[in-house]
């Protein structure tokens, strides 16, 4: 058997050890279009922040590719497959498969703006870019950049440049930050941390145009309302979408992600995807979460190699330390019409706050910010979906726990399920 | 002697007398001496089980080391593995960064917070080099008790 894998990270990784599980001959090629043997994209917010070097990047060691004997491809890039033949383009150069993994990851999403085509302008989602902008910044002695984009990347990238000394305005077309995890009064909190930080805030606009140096050196980002802000770098953060390009145009089902059913298969028999690139047939969830996207690697993985294994769905969810605030969001957090309803403790002193959300009794949603202790048993109740009528008044107390829980629902968790170790 | 491999809960034995966390406490410490752990080597470390307590009922409660960790998988540097001898599940400090996507996805809620040097995931490793695991050890009524993995 022969196994290809496109891509090195969260959900490729997975799928060789499942593979491995059950299959120790099959031949397995892995395809990286990255120079680095592997590494944990989510670290290298903590790189550009100098809070880890780079020995802490990798996510599995140098001898996994020997141990699970890989054929490691590196600075390759898959151009086009062909169907037919069942071979993977790298170029010229052709790869057979018997069964492949396109588990490509996402692509940043670069929004028109006037004149972007200029030095000092970044997106941030891989090792590569983080090098980039720290040597740029060290390079240009930069001191005040702008960051597009209030989510998640945008956040950690700010934090990262904050640690640099660099002055950063952050840039967010809605009215908050992080808009689409958290709540106002959640987003209101991490936003007086990173004011208290020296960061400025501009909400509810948008950067129209770059202007630039003579050397084509970013120097200032016009927004909507004619505003200047000075800077010598940019970060584009606005999000990240499926990277489809490799399908395109190929009998291939895509949505907004490559289409797959609970097998991890596309519609194309033996060929897989996994990870941020692929999208739920059906209920077109697209979660582009590190969790989602093991799992997905996982499943996939197995069934290559010939264990029936189904994915049954994932869970939107982040934790996320910002300015030193832990904060933790898990499902709806922000809920749309009625019969729902909010549970809240919030102490502005102290910048806690818990919300959590039911419907028909199951809790559906939490934030935590400021105090993420346990947080994990409100997110297993809500995939178990656990009626939490009865208990409702113990989940905002600060002695939650196990113990809160109906004893049935407790004793099934603790006693009966994945004790054995 | 085999390793015990499966820690039950009892909570029918147990009175909330919190020795476990004592001597987990203890056991996790540097000088491993009850005294000096507790009277001047200054923070005491977390302890890695949890004592729950509601009126009469009464549990201690330490990582389950599933079988399908779901700590596992949402783990983004690689710190959370699996012993590959015990199957124990255990967080290798050095590695961790402290972004408590383990925390997250615990149900046991038993992965905790430890900010008192480097941030890292706190959780029970099942007292790696002894034989018996020092919460089971001290339990002076049996309720978290070894059973050997069938």
């Amino acid at each position: 058997m022969r196994y290809v894998i496109i891509g090195n990270s969260a959900s490729g990784i997975a799928a060789i050890e499942a593979i491995r599980e059950c299959d120790k001959q099959g031949r397995i090629t892995v395809i990286s279009d990255e120079s680095y043997f592997n590494y944990s994209r989510p670290l290298i917010s903590y790189l550009l922040g100098k809070k880890i070097n780079r020995e802490a990047l990798p996510y599995r060691s140098k001898e996994f590719y020997k141990q699970n004997r890989i054929d490691l491809l590196l600075n390759k890039k898959a151009t086009g497959l062909d169907l037919r033949n069942k071979d993977v383009l790298i170029g010229k150069e052709r790869i057979k498969f018997d069964k492949l993994l396109i588990a490509v990851g996402g692509t940043p999403f670069i929004p028109k703006i006037k004149n972007s085509n200029i030095n000092g302008v970044f997106t941030f989602t891989k090792l590569a870019d983080a090098e980039r902008i720290e040597k740029y910044v060290k390079a240009n002695k930069a001191k005040q950049a702008v960051a597009i984009g209030g989510g998640l990347i945008g956040l950690k990238a700010t934090e990262g440049l904050v640690e640099l000394g660099i002055k950063v305005t952050i840039v967010e077309l809605a009215d908050r930050i992080l808009s689409s995890t958290f709540d106002k009064k959640a987003s209101g909190i991490i936003e007086h941390a990173l004011e208290k930080i020296g960061c400025k805030l501009i909400t509810s606009n948008t950067v129209e145009k770059f202007t630039n140096s003579q050397s084509h050196k970013v120097t200032a980002v016009i927004l909507k309302d004619k505003k200047e802000i000075k800077c010598d770098l940019v970060i584009v953060a606005i999000g990240v979408r499926p990277n489809i390009e490799l399908v395109r145009n190929m009998p291939i089902e895509t949505n907004k992600g490559i289409i797959v059913d609970n097998s991890m298969q596309t519609n194309i028999k033996d060929i897989y995807a996994a990870g941020d690139c692929c999208e739920l047939k059906d209920k077109n969830e697209l979660i582009a979460i590190w969790p989602v996207a093991v799992r997905q690697g996982k499943i996939a993985g197995y069934n290559m190699a010939g264990i029936k294994k189904e994915y049954s769905g994932g869970l939107v969810m982040n934790s996320v330390e910002l300015c030193g605030i832990p904060t933790i969001s898990v499902g709806q957090t922000n809920p749309k019409g009625n019969g729902f309803k909010i549970l809240e403790y919030f102490n502005k002193e102290k910048s806690i706050y818990k919300k959590i959300v039911l419907q028909n009794g199951r809790i559906v949603g939490v934030i935590l910010v400021g105090d993420i202790e346990r947080a994990g048993i409100y997110t297993g109740l809500i995939k178990d979906r656990v009626n939490a009528e009865s208990f409702k008044e113990c989940l905002l107390r600060e002695d939650f726990g196990l113990i809160s829980l109906p004893s049935d629902y407790r004793k099934h968790l603790v006693q009966e399920v994945s004790v054995i170790i | 002697m085999k390793k015990p491999n499966r820690i039950l809960i009892r909570e029918e034995y147990c009175m909330g007398c919190r020795i476990c966390e004592v001597h987990c406490v203890v056991q996790h410490s540097k000088s491993k001496d009850i005294i000096k752990v507790y009277k001047g080597e200054g923070a005491k470390p977390l302890p890695r089980v949890i004592v729950e307590e509601k009126g009469h009922i009464s549990f201690a409660l330490q990582c389950r080391h599933c079988e399908d960790a779901p700590c596992l998988e949402a783990c983004i540097t690689g710190a959370m593995y699996k012993d590959k001898k015990t199957g124990a599940v255990l967080c290798d400090e050095e590695k961790c960064v402290g972004c408590w996507m383990c925390i997250m996805v615990c149900p046991f809620g038993v992965i905790l917070r430890d900010v008192s040097g480097k941030k890292v995931a706190s959780k029970c490793d099942l007292c790696i080099g002894e034989e018996i695991p020092a919460c089971v050890k001290n339990c002076p009524n049996g309720a978290i008790v070894c059973q050997e993995n069938k």
